[in-house]
């Protein structure tokens, strides 16, 4: 299962890497949203700087939903995902290989928002370590309920606005828990209101793991 | 010797209809099978079943020793079938060497690397063209490409839909070549063609099909 999610991840990566898609239309997307916000708040500064957890965290969860429709955008031209079922490679690897690949992607583009935060919004991280543990935590939840949204919607010809209906309300409780423990690391709450919301994103992102290890075969063939 | 394919009274369903309404087929290892009939006769339908791509709803469907009927069975026999559809399950943001290369070590063979040097070389594809995305290949270097990522993986049964259509004439003979080595070395061989002379020319044996049934069956000299 590892191998395959080395190659399936390698694969996706490399694709990333030969078309830049995420790095000439995602990543600038992100920004974009951040300036918008900027742009709109821009007269009170306090609520600006207030505001900068949710803020940046739905920058980062528009961009994921353009990182997961990409991530199968590739699997549906010239149909590849039935190359992928005929591959033999372990479905199961195939779902930690394309979450793999998306969490970097989203690790990456969160490490570029994160500079623009600073910049723009005026915002002061004080506990490095507490941003660390949020963005590690929700970008693997994201990216497994992610690609376990993708793949259920990947077979419907409506998937590209199918896809923000169903994965919006599901990774809810990821905005609101990354939101919360972000406040926190910038001394906007008290820093103990952080271990609990870092907790529900763990739980949050090993439940869609455990989901998408054991669910992505009928997934992938049902599609 | 046990069949490689062994059909009896399979019925798949496309939706509600029909696609293959109870068909037998025997398909021996080193046999080359040629599949004939209209559009909408049901040659892919059967392509697709055979390779566990659609599932068989009713009846016995049974290939390289395998169950087609439970998940297990059509999983399993994923890595030993080769099938070149209409599409060619292609990364179109991958060069030619890395689609091929995938394919290999997805199936696990050892020695992906000389596997893929041999399919590119036997296809025309070692030169400067092993190194271009596919999305920038013409329609019959496609093609070649496609039939490169089934010729590397030597698989021990060949699913081949309208291999020569958009190939020149030397690719075509290559085709022939390919599929006339992989049956002398065991291999099953299950053709749809409507270029009858050629293909005819290829194959030990005829069928038929019309409204998803094997029509006729008609033992074929090879010259």
């Amino acid at each position: 299962m590892w191998r395959d999610a080395a190659l399936m991840a390698g694969k996706d990566l490399r694709i990333e890497a030969r078309s830049r898609v995420a790095t000439n239309q995602i990543a600038p997307f992100g920004v974009l949203v951040l300036v918008l916000f900027a742009f709109a708040l821009d007269p009170d500064r306090g609520v600006l700087q207030r505001a900068a957890p949710g803020l940046f965290w739905v920058a980062v969860l528009f961009a994921s939903l353009l990182a997961v429709q990409r991530s199968f955008a590739v699997e549906s031209a010239d149909s590849a995902r039935d190359g992928l079922r005929l591959s033999g490679l372990d479905p199961a690897g195939i779902f930690l290989g394309k979450a793999g690949a998306v969490a970097l992607q989203l690790l990456a583009l969160e490490l570029l928002l994160g500079v623009f935060v600073v910049l723009l919004y005026d915002a002061d991280v004080h506990r490095a370590v507490i941003v660390m543990a949020t963005a590690a935590a929700a970008t693997v939840g994201l990216a497994a309920a992610g690609v376990v949204y993708g793949m259920l919607a990947a077979g419907l010809r409506v998937r590209e606005t199918l896809l923000p209906l169903l994965l919006l309300p599901v990774v809810a409780p990821v905005l609101l828990a990354a939101t919360r423990a972000t406040e926190a690391a910038l001394d906007i709450t008290p820093v103990s209101d952080a271990w609990p919301w870092v907790r529900l994103l763990s739980v949050f992102a090993v439940i869609y793991t455990t989901f998408g290890v054991l669910a992505f075969e009928t997934l992938l063939e049902e599609a | 010797m046990a069949p490689a394919v062994r059909f009896r009274a399979a019925v798949a369903l496309l939706g509600r209809f029909p696609a293959l309404a109870g068909v037998d087929l025997d398909v021996d290892p080193g046999e080359v099978v040629l599949v004939q009939g209209a559009n909408g006769a049901g040659k892919t339908s059967l392509l697709r079943a055979c390779a566990g791509l659609l599932p068989v709803a009713q009846g016995e469907a049974h290939v390289l020793g395998h169950d087609l009927r439970t998940g297990r069975g059509r999983r399993d026999v994923r890595r030993h079938i080769g099938l070149l559809g209409h599409a060619g399950f292609l990364y179109d943001d991958l060069t030619v060497e890395d689609n091929v290369r995938f394919a290999v070590k997805a199936a696990g063979l050892p020695d992906p690397h000389a596997a893929t040097g041999r399919a590119l070389e036997r296809l025309g594809l070692h030169t400067r063209l092993r190194t271009v995305a596919v999305g920038r290949l013409s329609t019959g270097q496609r093609r070649r490409t496609a039939l490169a990522v089934v010729l590397a993986k030597a698989p021990e049964l060949w699913l081949l839909d309208e291999p020569h259509a958009g190939l020149d004439a030397e690719s075509r003979d290559t085709v022939d070549a390919i599929v006339k080595d992989a049956a002398a070395a065991g291999a099953a061989v299950v053709l749809a063609s409507h270029e009858i002379d050629r293909a005819t020319a290829l194959a030990h044996r005829t069928l038929v099909m019309a409204g998803g049934h094997v029509h006729e069956q008609d033992r074929v000299h090879v010259a």
